[in-house]
């Protein structure tokens, strides 16, 4: 297999992932148990996502300068700051503590 | 959702808008990271686009640089299966947004194809179908065009930039993804799932392949979903109501 094969086969199957969830019936999700799994489930997801994207380099579990970048926009959320500038100052936050040497 | 609280809030498809911008340009501009390592994990740049352009699913698109990274194309099996496995929300982003989206088969396959966690998110956080379905078209465009451009100038860049890291977009992306967890937070239920999936996927980082983690982490909201653990008496059906629009 090619890198090329790889990225197009890989491309297919997350298109096909996407476009099979608009086949499924609509009132699969009418009931109020199914609604609520899956509201908890994009939950779920975004809380995993986070997990994975702060703490984790490969398949291993590292604390570096993420952990308090993300730590101050959760505060930063909490407070209400727009969206953009929030994540714009987690950035920040952890180029400078690298630049500084404090973290990795 | 992730707008200032202004009082001045306007209509609700106005508020859409202002969230999907927000939440568009941000995510945008976190293709320069993606493409950057993209060729750096090894794919051209040719490559890289292509998967912004097809595949078009930020964790997909890691998921198979990362693992072409550490494997190389030997490794193509698992990072295929590792994408296609993070692609999988999409399926549930789909029967989530199909009702909103309406249409024929043409405008269907163009949202299938903008179905990701951030136009989703915007979405299904407004509180009228008119702001729900702006909210979808406005953030799947702004993201599509600003992932594809961002992506091509961050592969272009490639070893200019260096470490990207440096720059802390690697942050960046964690701080995204609370800003779209935070408004559904409104309730003991979805707040113990958060917390719970967070350490869960946390754990099996080390254990499982890249991918997997999250997505078994998601089977905590089925269980919790399915048997109504720790929910109110009537089921608390969503959009979760942006916070500046209750103010």
């Amino acid at each position: 297999m090619t890198v090329w094969h790889i990225v197009l086969l890989g491309s297919i199957a997350c298109l096909a992932l996407k476009f099979a969830g608009y086949l499924v019936p609509a009132r699969v999700l009418e009931t109020p148990t199914a609604s609520r799994t899956a509201n908890l489930v994009t939950v779920a997801l975004l809380a995993a996502l986070i997990a994975v994207q702060t703490l984790s380099t490969g398949p291993a579990l590292v604390f570096d300068a993420r952990v308090p970048a993300v730590l101050a926009a959760v505060v930063l959320f909490a407070l209400r700051v727009p969206f953009v500038l929030a994540v714009l100052a987690a950035a920040v936050i952890a180029a400078v503590l690298r630049l500084l040497g404090w973290a990795a | 959702m992730a707008g200032p609280a202004s009082p001045e809030a306007g209509t609700p498809e106005r508020a859409a808008t202002r969230s999907a911008v927000a939440v568009g340009v941000a995510t945008a501009a976190y293709g320069i990271s993606f493409g950057a390592l993209s060729v750096a994990s090894g794919l051209d740049i040719w490559q890289t686009s292509v998967l912004s352009l097809l595949m078009f699913s930020g964790g997909s698109q890691f998921a198979i640089i990362g693992v072409l990274a550490s494997g190389g194309a030997g490794a193509g099996a698992s990072a295929i299966a590792g994408a296609a496995l993070l692609g999988a929300r999409n399926t549930l982003y789909g029967i989530r947004v199909k009702p909103i989206i309406g249409g024929g088969f043409w405008r269907k396959v163009a949202a299938a194809w903008l179905t990701i966690d951030e136009s989703t998110a915007v979405s299904t956080a407004q509180p009228t179908l008119g702001s729900q379905r702006r909210g979808f078209w406005v953030t799947g465009l702004i993201v599509f065009v600003g992932w594809n451009l961002t992506t091509l100038i961050g592969a272009l860049l490639g070893d200019a930039l260096g470490d990207v890291r440096q720059y802390g977009l690697d942050a960046a992306a964690g701080a995204a993804f609370v800003g779209l967890l935070w408004p559904r937070l409104r309730a003991l239920q979805p707040v113990a799932v958060a917390v719970v999936a967070a350490v869960v996927a946390a754990v099996l980082v080390p254990v499982l392949p890249p991918g997997l983690p999250v997505l078994v982490a998601a089977l905590v909201a089925v269980v919790v979903g399915l048997l109504d653990l720790l929910g109110k008496r009537e089921p608390v059906l969503e959009p979760p109501v942006p916070e500046e629009e209750t103010a």
